[in-house]
């Protein structure tokens, strides 16, 4: 399965090991990712809340790249895919936003160009059944919360691959690897998103909120498969101790990185040493690391 | 203590329906979405009283209010509306409204962090980050929140000193400009 890589700029910098561990993952499931030459900026909230007609003009230049490629759009971060989809939504149902967006590119779209979600494309096109059969250090006993954040399943008319109160396919995907993965109510929960860099204490006390009630329904770690949510919650840890008091560290992984290692691939190819909440204790004591060391 | 609202005018709520393309006057006060949401308690207006408030023609009053710039944009109030409100697309466009009308609220720092971003992605096609926090800080005069992060972003190899770019900038810089020629006749 081939697809057309949209990485983002998140994924070229302060989510590198959110890109290592999605290319190792994608490599061993065999999964063929092209990445959009040149592909630009999604545009994010900044666009959304700043400029109605960039928020769409920015998407569609990279999905007329993708449209060239012949390929379906696979993001992994959350936000990209959820700009490039909310840009083929408007496209198609609004005549209006495509004749401007058509203005602005100076070429023709109809809003045709698939864009999936990593998390879409593993549980979905590849399958559960089918990545069972890869795994070779299962991550056997861990106790992992999924956090899918806000993007992943919300709107529905957007993210349309889960449902957008109750989804489980990162459960799905994290059993399939060994683990045993928490039910716990707040997964869907908003971490603040880029209030971090404007509003840093709001977000404080919504990844407070999240951190305790993961440890409280006994995760060991928490999974996610967002950029800013893996910010948040990881290199905000340290700030949220100092307002809300001490609470146990609990590392947060990306869902790759967690599948990495159960498809064998070792704690450099899925980059761990990039958390700033060390996650070794937690998944040294399942053994899991020496046993992927071993396997790579 | 509380203050009695009385209906001022239509053309507000007219404006806000036909740029965000959803039905706000169908808001029948359920609370729904005010329920569920994440910032809540920082919010001086909660979403459903935005909502009322555009109905009422609560121009300057919605336009000022902090809490369009504390949404977080998370979607559950839209996802959950009974009446298929998309009550976060309206916060974008009051936001919006805000900024071309000069009435942001002074302690809103959206606006700021909106402008550094974007004047990045025009001029690399991609978020520089470290450019882009450095624009933001000098322009709110504020470089103390967060120093502590930048050592750990660099231990960490999270921190690029040089852009990325795309090779197509000038196309970039087209798109920018129609963009806003596009904006000014909405």
């Amino acid at each position: 399965m081939k697809y057309a890589f949209f990485p983002g700029c998140s994924l070229e910098s302060t989510a590198w090991d959110f890109e290592k561990s999605t290319l190792s993952v994608c490599a061993a499931l065999g999964l063929e990712l092209h990445e959009i030459p040149d592909w630009i900026c999604c545009g994010s909230t900044p666009a959304h809340a700043g400029n109605a007609s960039l928020a769409v003009a920015l998407p569609v230049f990279s999905l007329l790249k993708a449209q060239d490629m012949g390929m379906p759009v696979m993001a992994a971060c959350a936000s990209c895919y959820s700009r490039l989809r909310t840009a083929n939504y408007k496209i198609i149902h609004d005549p209006e936003e495509r004749l401007r967006a058509e203005r602005i590119t100076g070429r023709p779209y109809d809003g045709s160009v698939p864009v999936r979600h990593l998390l879409d494309v593993l549980a979905n096109d590849l399958g559960t059944k089918q990545i069972r059969k890869h795994i070779l250090n299962p991550l056997r006993g861990l106790k992992a919360a999924c956090y899918y954040g806000c993007l992943l399943s919300r709107p529905p008319e957007i993210a349309a691959f889960d449902n957008p109160e109750h989804p489980t396919c990162m459960e799905e995907l994290l059993e399939a690897a060994g683990a045993e993965p928490i039910d716990w109510p707040y997964k869907t929960e908003c971490c603040g998103a880029s209030l971090s860099i404007t509003d840093a204490d709001v977000v404080c006390r919504l990844g407070h909120k999240l951190l305790d009630m993961a440890r409280r329904a006994g995760a060991e770690c928490i999974a996610v498969a967002c950029p800013l949510c893996q910010s948040n919650l990881d290199l905000r840890q340290a700030d949220i101790k100092k307002s809300f008091g001490e609470v146990p560290e609990i590392p947060i992984l990306y869902i790759t990185q967690l599948l990495g290692l159960a498809l064998g691939r070792s704690r450099d190819e899925v980059a761990l040493a990039a958390l700033a909440v060390n996650a070794m204790p937690c998944l040294a004591k399942y053994e899991i690391l020496n046993a992927a060391v071993r396997g790579a | 203590m509380t203050e009695t609202l009385e209906w001022k005018d239509i053309a507000f709520l007219r404006e806000v329906e036909r740029r965000s393309g959803t039905p706000v006057s169908a808001c029948f006060q359920c609370h729904k979405c005010s329920t569920g949401c994440p910032i809540g308690a920082e919010m001086e207006f909660l979403s459903s009283q935005i909502m009322r408030l555009i109905h009422l023609g609560e121009e300057e009053k919605v336009l000022k209010s902090h809490s369009i710039w504390l949404c977080a944009s998370c979607e559950a109030c839209t996802t959950r509306c009974p009446m298929g409100i998309d009550i976060a697309g309206v916060m974008d466009i009051l936001r919006i409204m805000a900024v071309e009308r000069k009435l942001t609220d002074p302690r809103t720092r959206g606006e700021t962090f909106h402008r550094s971003f974007l004047s990045s992605v025009r001029r690399h096609g991609r978020v520089f980050e470290l450019g882009m926090l450095t624009a933001y800080k000098l322009r709110c005069a504020d470089f103390l929140t967060d120093l502590d992060k930048a050592p750990k972003l660099w231990a960490k190899g999270k921190l690029s000193l040089l852009p990325k770019r795309s090779a197509d900038v000038a196309e970039v810089k087209e798109i920018f400009r129609k963009a806003e020629e596009e904006e000014k006749n909405r």
